[in-house]
């Protein structure tokens, strides 16, 4: 079986990472860096992603993308508080959210599927061969949608996702992997986006998830959004500056809230420099201020520690580790409030940013039948149930399940020769079906009988990736029946296939959009020299010769604006078999041997 | 039979064969799926031990480079395999669980609240209603005075519960016994369903007074 990567397709940074001789590692790029910015920028040369997407955020930002992973699964109305801080307009389809970016529409799936594209090109260029199988992890508290989502990004990018894993558990693999620890652990993951809290039992190479709750909307972004606030307004105040008009303004601000928060887990005051199209903005912070502004956030991922506590029916001091994970636990605060709750001082030996992807490769391993030791029993982390009468959910599968599982449910006619009934599937704590998640709706097919003869049993499943699948069975006949899901804020097989149609063609246009790049630069380079040569030679050669060379540098110098990268080449081809006897006079007598078949434009730089 | 290569199962799980993975019997209870004779008293350790051996078998986690056959066994039996653990780890579960598959019997317990029981919720409910109608600026001393009466009320419901629990344990035990003696399904068939019927009284009664304590609960905070 060819080797399975694990990935952290993070909300600010994603990560790959690989199996080496029992030791996961994570893939870095020619600079040793491991972390790729989870960004993408559409330039008129095509699609950039990570580290030069970052740079394009504050110069194009209505083309450049970030957090993406804030929109998985999700509708318009579920971001609509924090669409002001986005400098790009969205609109939905079919339940899902699109990104306008120009002429073109994005789904979040196909934007991830950009970036899992990139982890992809650079794991084959680290390791030298060809990558088509991955572990994806999400977050512990995503929903069947934002799952599915995920696994739809991976197709798109042409990966066969054999595995949705949790987070928090990807890090508790690679944590327990290295320490050999036995007991009870809780993971405390607190990311760009999203905060997990796990709890898990070690024993004999079982690790066995006993509760896990969360927040998916709760993050690092949140925090730089607090002072985000607080700079825009005072912007406003002293330099009379309304940042949420110029949005590549607003991502410099941005930017600089990020580096002050990140500065400030390390030192106890920093220094927050905006240049203003009017001046200079700047702002002394100290720790203790950024502290208060984030408070309130810190302090709501405790409660979730308590409901997962409760769940696993334990107390906090019968908790015998507690692991950081995720970039936001450097945060001082946010370490002292962990060890506030749980009455110990929290581990993070592993860096908290890589620890999940090396969990990922980790789960790879056991899933390509190297690894027999491990075995991870996960949850689902919230109650899968059905619309009853009333408006109220029917819960059929608890939270904090073990995965995979699945739950029973019979359905009959009301109205005689009644043909058939419409099921909604719902994902929620809450009593009332509208405070809970649509997941999907269905319409079961039923043979028109008199009422309540009909007995058709529908199983809903959880598998191991906490995705849920629906089969439905006639009990009379025992014949299975087919039941077609819509998603409520999922796309379909078809446009999933659509998409994966549409990053083939991508593919393609990066491939041509890079070739006509590099012809024109060729281009150029042979022009410049070319010129130079002609000043400096222009009494070796005839008037004729010269004439000619002049005229095909003009016609290079045409096509190469065109965007036929076999016409630029051509074009230079020319002006090289043209320019060869300019070359060959202007070889000192020497070099003359040597460098004989050498071409004009190498010979003068 | 095996339904890959046709010969017959000799491996308990795994085909003897051709090594497949075999789909659990749709006639399995949870009990036989562990091994377990149906008895109330159940050592959790055990059951722990047994549930990570199966799971070891069963989970999909071993069956990703498996065909897809053997992936939607491995899924189907590992469902199974964590409904039973689910159940059988959690004393409540187990015995509703129970009580279901030795059904027969036990099919008229009436499922309304004794009047005395019945009374009192109605009583509680009403003084909800009156505490969630009391603003907690205009009424506070009401308010505080109706709180603590609430939850003296949830106290002493919890109390009744930890009783009701106590005594559910003393008929598993007297299950168990008669279980033990008796061996063969049909043996005692009257004492046994009479056991079932109790312990489905309780039960009933214990369900009412566990939801009304959490009503109570989340009314007063």
């Amino acid at each position: 079986m060819s080797r399975i990567v694990g990935i952290d397709l993070g909300t600010t940074n994603s990560l790959i990472a690989y199996m080496d001789k029992g030791t996961p590692r994570v893939v870095p790029n020619s600079e040793g860096v491991a972390k790729v910015p989870s960004i993408v920028g559409m330039t008129d040369n095509g699609l950039i992603v990570g580290d030069p997407a970052k740079a394009h955020l504050t110069r194009d930002p209505s083309r450049t993308i970030y957090s993406v992973k804030r929109f998985m699964g999700k509708g318009l109305a579920d971001v609509a508080d924090e669409l002001k801080y986005f400098p790009y307009s969205l609109h939905e389809k079919n339940g899902v959210i699109r990104i306008e970016v120009g002429e073109k529409n994005y789904s979040p799936p196909q934007v991830s599927a950009m970036i899992l594209k990139e982890l992809k090109r650079r794991a084959e260029e680290f390791l030298k061969e060809d990558i088509s199988k991955a572990v994806i992890t999400v977050p512990a508290y995503f929903n069947d949608s934002q799952r599915q989502a995920t696994k739809d990004a991976g197709m798109i990018a042409g990966l066969e996702v054999l595995r949705i894993i949790n987070e928090p558990t990807a890090a508790s693999l690679a944590y327990g992997l290295q320490k050999k620890t036995q007991g009870v652990i809780a993971i405390y993951d607190l990311g760009g986006g999203t905060f997990d809290i796990s709890i898990l039992k070690l024993k004999d190479g079982i690790f066995e998830v006993l509760a896990t709750n969360g927040d998916t909307h709760l993050g690092g972004d949140d925090f730089d959004q607090r002072l985000l606030d607080v700079l825009v307004e005072e912007i406003a105040e002293r330099h009379e500056v309304q940042v949420h008009d110029h949005p590549d303004l607003m991502q410099s601000v941005r930017l600089a809230a990020e580096g002050a928060k990140v500065r400030l887990s390390d030192e106890m005051e920093t220094t927050v420099v905006v240049e203003l199209p009017n001046g200079k903005y700047e702002k002394t912070l100290t720790r203790d201020a950024m502290e208060s502004l984030v408070m309130e956030l810190v302090e709501r991922t405790l409660a979730p520690c308590r409901s997962a506590l409760k769940d696993a029916e334990l107390r906090a001091d019968q908790i015998d580790e507690v692991v950081l994970v995720g970039g936001s636990t450097r945060m001082p605060l946010v370490r002292n409030k962990v060890e506030g709750l749980f009455g110990q001082q929290p581990h993070s030996e592993l860096n908290p940013d890589e620890v999940v992807a090396l969990g990922a490769a980790v789960q790879a391993d056991i899933l390509g039948g190297h690894n027999k030791e491990i075995l991870l029993l996960d949850v689902t982390p919230l109650s899968l149930g059905i619309e009853a009468m009333g408006g109220v959910m029917s819960a059929l599968i608890r939270r904090n399940t073990t995965i995979p599982t699945s739950g029973k449910e019979m359905f009959t006619t009301y109205v005689d020769g009644q043909t058939s009934v419409d099921i909604h599937i719902l994902q929620g704590e809450r009593e009332l079906v509208k405070d809970n998640r649509s997941l999907a709706r269905f319409q079961l097919k039923i043979p028109p009988l008199p009422a309540g003869v009909p007995r058709v049993e529908v199983n809903f499943l959880i598998d191991a990736n906490g995705i849920l699948h629906v089969t439905a069975r006639d009990i009379r006949t025992n014949e299975a029946q087919s039941v077609e899901v819509k998603p409520s804020h999922g796309l379909t097989d078809d446009e999933v296939e659509g998409m994966i149609r549409d990053s083939f063609q991508f593919a393609e246009e990066d491939i041509k959009t890079r070739q006509v790049i590099e012809a024109r630069t060729e281009a150029n380079a042979i022009i410049v020299a070319t010129d130079k040569a002609l000043a400096r030679a222009s009494d070796l050669i005839s008037e004729k010769e010269k004439v000619e060379i002049q005229r095909v540098i003009g016609v290079l110098g045409e096509t190469q604006k065109g965007d036929d990268h076999r016409l630029i080449r051509a074009g230079i081809a020319e002006v090289e078999k043209e320019t060869h006897h300019l070359a060959e006079l202007l070889m000192d007598a020497t070099l003359k041997e040597a460098l004989e078949s050498k071409k004009v434009s190498e010979f003068v730089k | 039979m095996c339904w890959h290569c046709q010969s017959e199962v000799t491996g308990e799980y795994l085909c003897g064969q051709c090594v497949k993975v075999q789909p659990l019997s749709k006639a399995l209870d949870y009990f036989a799926c562990f091994k377990l004779d149906r008895l109330l008293a159940i050592d959790e350790q055990q059951l722990e031990r047994i549930y990570y051996e199966l799971s070891r078998t069963f989970h999909p986690d071993f069956y990703c480079t498996k065909d897809d056959s053997e992936k939607t066994i491995s899924l189907g039996n590992s469902a199974f395999l964590n409904s039973a653990y689910r159940v059988l780890k959690d004393p409540i579960q187990r015995v509703e669980y129970l009580i279901r598959l030795e059904a027969g019997a036990v099919k008229d317990i009436r499922s309304n609240p004794p009047a005395d029981l019945f009374e009192e919720i109605l009583e509680l409910q009403e003084d909800m209603e009156t505490f969630r109608g009391l603003s907690p600026e205009k009424d506070s001393t009401e308010r505080a005075a109706l709180r603590e009466k609430l939850q003296r009320e949830r106290e002493r419901l919890e109390g009744r519960q930890e009783e009701m629990e106590k005594a559910l344990g003393a008929k598993y035990q007297e299950w168990d016994e008669l279980q033990v003696a008796n061996a063969d399904p049909s043996e005692a068939r009257d004492q046994k369903n009479g056991v079932l019927r109790s312990m489905q009284e309780i039960l009933s009664n214990r369900t009412y007074i566990c939801n009304m304590a959490n009503e109570l609960l989340e009314t007063t905070g």
